[in-house]
């Protein structure tokens, strides 16, 4: 029996460059950067200033004030992409389709920190009983799910994939691995996060993980460059619906773009260094186009995981070159994170959305602020302008803290 | 502190607590069964109330108050305000 072949038929994006999907995809067309000076909180005493922060977002478009209350920031941003998602999709009637075969797969890297922290404050200064009924709820990473389902009345799977950088790369691909065991005909699917707080800034600080490029922060995100000196953290939510081919055709839904396979691998090397040989991102790219049953010359563009860290970036150029061999020179390679900054557990959603819109549109994003590769970066990365091009098939990337690996390839219909 | 006063607060505090207009919160208005709080609204707004009047509400009392009428006699009753 054939493999059931996935569908993608909505997208829904809260992101540094935007909070619609039509917004988000001009901008990053247009090479636009989303990174400004934190103003969620005082950094003063920080090494790092600078983030991704979302502007301008409004949740009561979304929600009631009251059901927001009930939410961190990260639930807010995914459950505004994941409605987004769902009425792109036209399935949020939940009357009109079998409501058991609708599941969500919604992950977060880090997930409610900022009202952690927030509430950590206050059992120190007045005690237990200064902890919110809601403390919980509000800050664990599957509530994006659980309050999609309650909301849209979706009673299919309903999880949430916790894997660093990778998670929404594994929840779409692991959503897709459903809809084919058929476990499910519809998923949406992706990642949300929102941690832009003293703690996170500080801790990937300490890390030595972040760039300090502070006094110009529209350059400071600029992988495969010389003068990159680490990640900028961002913030937002990329949710995509998945949805088995035949029930999307059947029912005449718009399709972006097939989802045509998913690989993970494990680096087994080190906490939050890659590895150097590129051996376990090779081998995650290897699964992923196993599965789509493509060759290495089938694919035109990689949206890497290209997160501007001095040795990330050399890794993953080791590992595309170790994967596709003598092709690894005619890939366009392109990093959105030198505009949108590292989403973290939502960067595998947002790049997901960028990867399908490359297929639709034909068009490779640009990696900005690329003026003066690396020598050891040698590969073509799109360089600050988006280019119009032949796009059949496309690969994302995301590696994460752990050395967890996923691979998803997306394939014009 | 004034009846009036106590009641206009708490049924402020109540509306935003509850996401309802102040117009629904009557004396009478039981939070569960009127205004449609579940037992987690029910806990965050006695909380609410506590911050507001600056008073403690032990566990046994708060489970007596089940109406905004109930909430202004405690209130009341427990204030030096």
């Amino acid at each position: 029996m054939s493999k059931r072949k996935i569908a993608i038929t909505g997208l829904g994006i809260v992101s540094p460059i935007g909070n619609t999907v039509p917004e988000a995809w001009g901008n990053v067309i247009a090479g636009k950067s989303g990174i400004t000076q934190i103003t969620h909180f005082d950094t003063s005493d920080f090494s790092s200033k600078i983030a991704g922060e979302v502007k301008e977002f409004e949740i009561t478009e979304y929600l009631s004030a009251k059901e927001a209350r009930r939410m961190d920031i990260f639930i807010q941003y995914g459950m505004a992409a994941a409605i987004q998602a769902v009425k792109d999709a036209g399935i949020s009637d939940v009357t009109r389709f079998d409501a058991e075969r609708i599941g969500v797969n919604i992950g977060s890297g880090i997930g409610g920190l900022p009202m952690i922290e927030n509430t950590n404050a206050a059992y120190h200064a007045g005690g237990p009983r200064k902890i919110s009924p809601f403390f919980i709820p509000s800050t664990i990473i599957n509530m994006v799910a659980g309050n999609l389902s309650i909301m849209f009345g979706y009673k299919g799977p309903n999880l949430a994939i916790v894997t660093a950088c990778t998670t929404a790369t594994h929840c779409i691909g692991s959503s897709a691995r459903m809809i084919e065991h058929g476990d499910a005909d519809i998923m949406i699917c992706g990642g949300a996060e929102s941690c832009i707080t003293p703690l996170a800034v500080g801790g990937f600080a300490s890390a030595r993980a972040l760039s300090s490029n502070n006094d110009d922060p529209a350059t400071a995100s600029r992988p495969w460059d010389l003068k990159r000196d680490g990640f900028v953290l961002g913030e937002g939510a990329g949710i995509l619906v998945l949805e088995e081919m035949e029930h999307a055709k059947k029912r005449g839904a718009k399709i972006y773009a097939e989802l045509a396979g998913f690989g993970m691998s494990a680096d087994a090397y080190h906490m939050t260094a890659p590895c150097e040989d590129g051996e376990g991102a090779a081998r995650c790219m290897k699964n992923a186009l196993s599965d789509a049953q493509l060759n290495l010359e089938d694919i035109h563009y990689i949206n890497a995981h290209g997160t501007s860290t001095p040795l990330g970036d050399i890794a993953e150029t080791v590992a595309v070159k170790r994967c596709f061999g003598a092709h690894a020179g005619s890939l366009a390679i392109s990093s959105t994170k030198s505009m949108t900054g590292h989403l973290l557990g939502a960067a595998g959603g947002v790049e997901a959305i960028f990867s399908t819109l490359a297929i639709f549109h034909q068009i490779a994003p640009p990696t900005i602020n690329l003026d003066e590769p690396d020598p050891e970066c040698d590969l073509d990365y799109v360089p600050n302008t988006a280019r119009e091009m032949k796009i059949d098939t496309a690969l994302s990337n995301s590696f994460g803290f752990g050395g967890t690996n996923g691979t998803l390839v997306f394939r014009k219909t | 502190m004034e009846i009036t006063e106590i009641e206009q607060r708490i049924k402020k505090i109540v509306a935003e607590q509850l996401g309802v207009n102040e117009s629904e919160v009557k004396n009478e208005s039981s939070f569960v069964n009127d205004l449609g709080a579940d037992s987690l609204d029910t806990v965050e707004l006695v909380m609410a109330l506590e911050e507001e009047f600056e008073c403690e509400i032990p566990d046994e009392q708060a489970e007596k108050i089940n109406t905004v009428q109930e909430a202004i006699d405690f209130v009341a009753a427990n204030t030096t305000q």
